[in-house]
């Protein structure tokens, strides 16, 4: 593989990761504008821990975890709200998460924290394929049809006996944890994090990727987060045209198809019309 | 600073009070208009064509915004407007750096007198931001409470079905509420651009993301809240640079937005009840 294909990959593999950290959590209806929070602890937490010695293999999942356990504990309070009012909370946890690491000497604050610790593209590749497999199973589980159902009707769901709240919980300290993950290559793969990468711009991303993808099915982020790392690199587009193609993109997707690219509808079609033919 | 954010938040609450929709397009909107400020600079020097083209252009992009994110849009998922508005942010946020690059522009002075009051002083234009501010939200107040088109916006915040059946033009109102609100931005851009005299492509993402601060706090959909809201955060913001450092600004804002958001969601002047403002 040539160094530009291998490059691009690692790239795909890494903006599906921290597509999936979003489509979590809007799976089972919350708008999350704050998953660069949750990146930045990642990619902070596990260039923290390898930089003091600890091994990849422990700093890494270490990294998802903490991300887990920060957003299950802020999930108290911001679940307690609905709709808009938690975008936003989202939102101010993410800048504030920011702020944090900037304001912090021990990660070298605005100046940013350099990661001794390298990892390879093949490995990153691994890992992206593999929450990739664990979204999809998980999905596939009770669980997964519990959030669905909580996305399509909260008010259903919870007088089938559904456990709503705990299941919102869960599903936002899991697209957190992924998040982490994805914070944590990124930081071991480019071997430098500045806290300022981890702004606003790097949620709204993540949110398009799902959004132009579709929030309805598993595959939709895969699609989504894959069609906008490859579409500007066919059409050589330049960095900043990039990001004014990307936006047009969304834009007129939305108008004609706001529920994105794959649906279930789309899915069942295209697997049904193959078992027939 | 209170001033400008108070009418970006006068513009969010707008929209949000009357549609429920928050439109995250309004902070591109004050950064064109501001930079269309610099650009007619640039060109000709006259202040009056320069405000006058940064409206229009505010109006204009509004009318852009209201097509894909409002008139396109029925009966789709609550979030999808959302999400391309700020697909809109990014489009204009990005454009600009492609064409203007990512420097700090700076426009010259409009004029070198400063008053002074106990002892502070404070430039001409910084003065004239905090008039048009609170005069804009009397003008808003007014129009809201008296005027037909003021009358058919809060029937359609109440709701937009039996407005429609009243044969009240819901897309028409909605339109007007629009430019409205873009207007409010581009104002802000302006004083921005004449107050401080610097302009920047991602200079949006910075106040126009306080000014979605100042709304919440001063509760959704609520005018004279937006405008309070705006100075409390200007003034939050002086005061957390004394006491704790101009580093951990953003943590005194944003967590106070947060704190506010799950303890009382509906800001400190908004309705008890508020799943959707009032204006």
């Amino acid at each position: 593989m040539s160094g530009y294909a291998g490059a691009l990959l690692t790239l795909l593999a890494i903006n599906v990761v921290f597509a999936y950290g979003t489509f979590l959590p809007m799976s089972a209806g919350q708008l999350n504008l704050g998953a660069a929070g949750f990146i930045a602890v990642g990619a902070y937490i596990s260039a923290f821990l390898s930089n003091s010695g600890v091994p990849l293999y422990i700093s890494i999942p270490c990294a998802a975890v903490f991300a887990g356990c920060l957003a299950l504990i802020v999930s108290i309070p911001v679940l307690r709200t609905r709709g808009i009012y938690l975008a936003l909370a989202t939102f101010a946890l993410g800048q504030v998460v920011q702020a944090t690491f900037l304001n912090i000497p021990m990660f070298g604050g605005a100046a940013g924290y350099p990661v001794v610790e390298h990892i390879n593209s093949f490995a990153i590749v691994c890992t992206a394929a593999l929450v990739v497999a664990v979204s999809a199973l998980i999905f596939a589980t009770r669980f997964g049809i519990s959030v669905v159902a909580i996305h399509d009707d909260e008010r259903v769901a919870d007088l089938m006996g559904l456990n709503t709240r705990a299941f919102q919980a869960a599903a936002f300290s899991l697209g957190a944890a992924v998040a982490g993950i994805g914070g944590a290559l990124y930081a071991h793969h480019y071997s430098f994090i500045e806290a300022q990468q981890f702004g606003f711009g790097l949620s709204i991303t993540a949110v398009l990727y799902v959004i132009f993808g579709g929030t309805q099915t598993i595959v939709g982020p895969l699609v989504g987060a894959a069609a906008f790392t490859l579409l500007p690199e066919i059409a050589r587009a330049s960095q900043e045209w990039r990001y004014v193609l990307f936006a047009s993109v969304i834009i007129c997707m939305m108008a004609v198809r706001p529920q994105g690219l794959v649906t279930r509808a789309s899915l069942r079609r295209l697997f049904e019309g193959r078992a027939r033919g | 600073m209170g001033s400008i954010y108070a009418m970006i938040a006068v513009a969010l609450t707008l929209s949000i009070g009357v549609i429920n929709f928050l439109n995250f397009s309004i902070p591109g909107v004050f950064m064109v208009s501001a930079f269309v400020v610099w650009i007619v600079m640039q060109l000709t020097g006259s202040w009056l064509f320069a405000f006058l083209l940064a409206l229009l252009v505010g109006g204009c992009l509004a009318l852009l915004v209201e097509r894909f994110t409002w008139s396109w849009l029925n009966n789709v998922d609550p979030f999808v407007p959302l999400v391309s508005s700020m697909a809109f942010l990014m489009l204009f946020e990005n454009w600009a750096l492609t064409m203007w690059g990512s420097d700090l522009k700076t426009l010259p002075s409009i004029s070198a007198a400063d008053v002074r009051i106990a002892g502070t002083v404070i430039s001409l234009p910084q003065l004239a931001a905090l008039l048009i501010s609170i005069s804009l939200a009397v003008a808003l107040r007014f129009v809201l409470t008296q005027t037909p088109v003021g009358r058919a916006l809060r029937t359609i915040s109440e709701d937009k079905e039996v407005a429609s059946i009243l044969g009240i033009n819901v897309n028409r109102t909605v339109r007007i509420l629009f430019v409205v609100s873009a207007l409010c931005a581009a104002l802000a851009g302006i004083l921005f651009s004449v107050s401080y005299r610097q302009v920047h492509p991602f200079m949006g993402e910075i106040i126009g993301l306080r000014g979605i601060s100042a709304m919440v706090i001063g509760g959704m959909g609520n005018v004279w809240g937006a405008i309070i809201g705006g100075i409390l955060i200007g003034l939050g913001e002086v005061a957390a640079i004394n006491v704790f450092g101009a580093d951990f600004v953003d943590i005194v804002i944003y967590g106070t937005l947060l704190l506010i958001l799950t303890v009382k969601p509906e800001g400190l002047f908004g309705a008890p009840v508020s799943g959707r403002g009032r204006v």
